[in-house]
């Protein structure tokens, strides 16, 4: 090596990461990336809560009788287990971490339109965040993560606070919706044509029209639910001529959008995935972005498919569960679609497409299964057992986590300008993949046996398939752990990474790895599509040829 | 970043030119005016629903209501707007001191709004006509008239909240106006809290006729 490249070497680019150092650089900064950096690491610190109270729910259910908690904990542990991986981390994961970091590179932008607004959001998040760590310690909360009324109005506990903390997380939502939609409509880089943006683009695109159009609902209903309870306004109440089933309509309304809010993002990254692994151009751009718009529409369509053992009407059962039905027609034309691409593609099996594998096996599952609780006959059968709560593990876990899994993979050697070690990675791509599907596959068959959801003791029948649950969760979690291993390693210590370690085509891989403060150094001149592997052949750099 | 000395010091670096930033500040509050619609669209989604299930028992409740004051709370919003429109546009012709008038005649407008809200809430507290299990007023006929005061209290109860929030952000663009942040080049943020402080009244436009007067 000549003296002059060393001496170059040793002289770091300014990059996001260097260019102002200190705690404050971080808690005042306004660069999109960064902020993405700080939801990496809350959310994910979050994710580990939330998955420490998984195990302990899975330890509990190893036996049939009571072993290490008593059933108030049980509930107790239960609802927190739900509350804190929807609100504090499913919906955040990909919009606001990956989503902030990629978006406004991909459209060759130098931020988000409303940079301030997007650092509010992170401080929002933290105070839902604090509130709802409080709300544990102050009584917690037994209700289950919907709140259903009229317990919920009942229950002892810190209900208000952890209302109030969903309440507020609801704010941080609308903030980045609001932000992207934004971004995505002005900030374009001169010749990024809608038709030219990345799927990913897309994808976070649809998920801002619900995150807006959605939220604010959920919002009056949670207020409505703290007057409630604090005044006792009666409007849930039947004793005082309510409504409680008005609430589950209200809560739905909100929070089955909420799961396109949780998928859709994933959607995207698996479109990003799945062309560049295949090295091929993705098929049927157009109906994949349409498809992503159409899931956004119909998902509100569709919430009365929650309340079919609720009493309502079979007139509006009937209507639900054929809108519900509908939803799998965007859906499947996605499938096909990443399939066809995948057709004749040259795939290589990096972690990354590991997970896109994954995501395929395990969320066709979660949407076949969906099929069964869309039809009313078999649901009336199926509602509050355990094949509920395997079908959407495999939705949410199978689907939106794996692609975010797949999406961390994906875009570390860009966040950090490091790569992870590829042979380590894979290992924790299996375990979690094995892991996952030991653990919830099982519930389906504990569910059509008729094991309830949310009980602490069952009979000993179901022993078997819960001793195997259980074990899967072990497995899972020893996925996670390695997974966690792996990535924390590559920040500091893995090989440095080169441009484009993928050969990929969307603009954050035509920049430095990790990224320059403004992220182009001149407005980008968009010369390809996304996705034209036919026409243009980047050649992979994975390291930047230094040790 | 150095750009040469073109550009004005309100332009953000991400921004390549005024207009972009102005459409992207208009979009970003349009969008969320929509949050705030359907925030209120909640409650009157519940409005609706109690409605037909005790439609008698809401004919006989909003008598109770003082059209009167409802009715000059309506021009005094209505009033409100026009001032601040007329901010707006006193900024666009560069005339500051006239903004600054216009602006504080607006927040003098919305605390004569809740000063007549306070007088309705204070009679309301006084008849026992309160939400849910504090109601005690007996004169009105129907099932569970509480029910009714639950969804008065609850949307005036908001649409008030957003009408303090309103004299805070009026008067924050006002402090920015009087230190010379505004001009006919730049005013972004006094068009933003216009367009807010009509969606204030708008939505009271709308409450107003549906608690108030229809029979």
């Amino acid at each position: 090596m000549s003296t002059a490249t060393t001496a170059e070497n040793t002289q770091e680019k300014v990059n996001y990461l260097n260019v102002a150092r200190g705690i404050k650089s971080w808690l005042f900064t306004m660069d999109h990336k960064r902020i993405g950096i700080l939801y990496l690491f809350s959310v994910m610190a979050m994710f580990l809560f939330g998955g420490i109270l998984a195990l302990s729910i899975r330890l509990e259910l190893l036996s049939p009788g009571a072993d290490m908690m008593t059933a108030d904990t049980y509930n107790q542990v239960f609802t927190l287990h739900g509350a804190i991986m929807i609100f504090l981390f499913i919906i955040p994961s990909v919009p606001a971490i990956l989503g902030n970091f990629a978006l406004p590179i991909q459209i060759g932008a130098k931020d988000v339109a409303f940079p301030r607004l997007n650092l509010a959001s992170w401080y929002v998040y933290i105070a839902g965040a604090a509130l709802a760590i409080y709300a544990i310690i102050a009584g917690s909360v037994d209700t289950g993560w919907t709140f259903y009324t009229p317990y919920s109005t009942q229950a002892s506990g810190a209900v208000i606070t952890m209302v109030l903390a969903v309440f507020i997380l609801g704010f941080s939502s609308i903030f980045t919706g609001i932000n992207f939609i934004a971004t995505i409509h002005k900030l374009r880089a001169p010749g990024m044509t809608w038709y030219k943006m990345p799927l990913f683009v897309w994808g976070l695109y649809a998920t801002g029209i619900i995150q807006v159009l959605a939220t604010p609902v959920l919002g009056i209903t949670l207020v409505l639910l703290i007057l409630e309870r604090a005044f006792g306004i009666g409007i849930f109440d039947p004793a005082m001529g309510g409504d409680p089933v008005l609430f589950q309509h209200f809560f739905w309304f909100y929070s089955h959008p909420a799961v396109y809010i949780m998928i859709l993002p994933g959607m995207g990254v698996i479109s990003e995935l799945i062309s560049t692994f295949s090295h091929r151009k993705i098929f049927g751009y157009k109906a994949i972005a349409y498809s992503s718009v159409a899931i956004a529409f119909l998902s509100f369509g569709v919430w009365g498919h929650h309340m079919f053992v609720s009493g309502q009407s079979q007139y509006a059962t009937l209507i639900f569960s054929f809108l519900t039905f509908l939803v799998a027609i965007p859906s499947g034309v996605k499938m096909f679609n990443w399939v066809s691409t995948m057709y004749k593609g040259s795939l290589t099996f990096e972690t990354p497409m590991l997970f896109t594998l994954t995501f395929f096996f395990t969320f066709a599952i979660g949407g076949l299964t969906g099929i069964f609780l869309g039809a009313t006959a078999t649901d009336v059968h199926l509602t509050d057992t355990y094949f509920i709560v395997a079908h959407f593990h495999y939705v949410m876990m199978g689907g939106t986590i794996m692609a975010f899994f797949g999406g961390l993979y994906y875009w570390w050697p860009k966040i950090w300008g490091r790569m992870y070690n590829e042979a380590w990675g894979q290992i924790s791509a299996l375990l979690v993949f094995l892991g996952f599907n030991l653990t919830f596959f099982p519930q389906f068959i504990a569910g059509t046996q008729g094991m309830p959801r949310r009980y602490f003791l069952y009979p000993d029948k179901y022993q078997m398939l819960n001793v195997v649950s259980t074990t899967g969760s072990w497995i899972l979690a020893l996925g996670l752990v390695v997974m966690a291993v792996v990535l924390i390693h590559a920040m500091k210590w893995g090989r440095k990474a080169g441009k484009n370690p993928w050969g990929a085509l969307t603009l954050e891989w035509m920049i430095d790895s990790p990224p320059p403060p403004h992220n182009f150094e001149e407005t980008p001149k968009i010369e390809h599509g996304p996705y034209d592997h036919d026409k243009v052949l980047v050649k992979p750099d994975k390291y930047s040829g230094e040790a | 970043m150095s750009h040469g000395g073109d550009r004005p010091a309100f332009l953000q670096h991400h921004f390549s030119d005024a207009e972009q930033q102005r459409e992207s500040a208009k979009l970003g509050m349009w969008i969320f005016l929509l949050t705030e619609i359907l925030l209120f669209g909640g409650l009157f989604g519940f409005y609706v629903f109690f409605r037909a299930w005790n439609p008698e028992m809401f004919i006989n409740a909003h008598e109770h209501l003082n059209r009167v004051l409802g009715g000059i709370n309506t021009v005094v919003l209505i009033v409100s707007s026009l001032t601040i429109a007329l901010a707006i546009r006193s900024i666009q012709l560069n005339e500051k001191k006239k903004t600054m008038w216009f602006l504080a005649t607006t927040i003098l407008l919305a605390v004569v709004f809740l000063v007549i809200k306070y007088f309705e809430y204070e009679h309301k507290f006084h008849l026992g006509q309160l939400p849910g299990q504090f109601y005690t007023y007996t004169g009105i006929e129907g099932t569970n008239p509480h029910i009714f005061f639950s969804v008065y209290f609850a949307m005036t109860g908001l649409h008030g909240l957003h009408v303090i929030f309103g004299i805070l952000a009026i008067g924050w663009v006002l402090w920015r106006t009087k230190k010379g942040e505004f001009s006919a080049e730049y005013h972004t943020p006094v068009e933003m809290v216009g367009l807010y402080w009509h969606l204030v009244d708008i939505i009271w436009i709308f409450l107003f006729p549906l608690l108030y007067l229809i029979g």
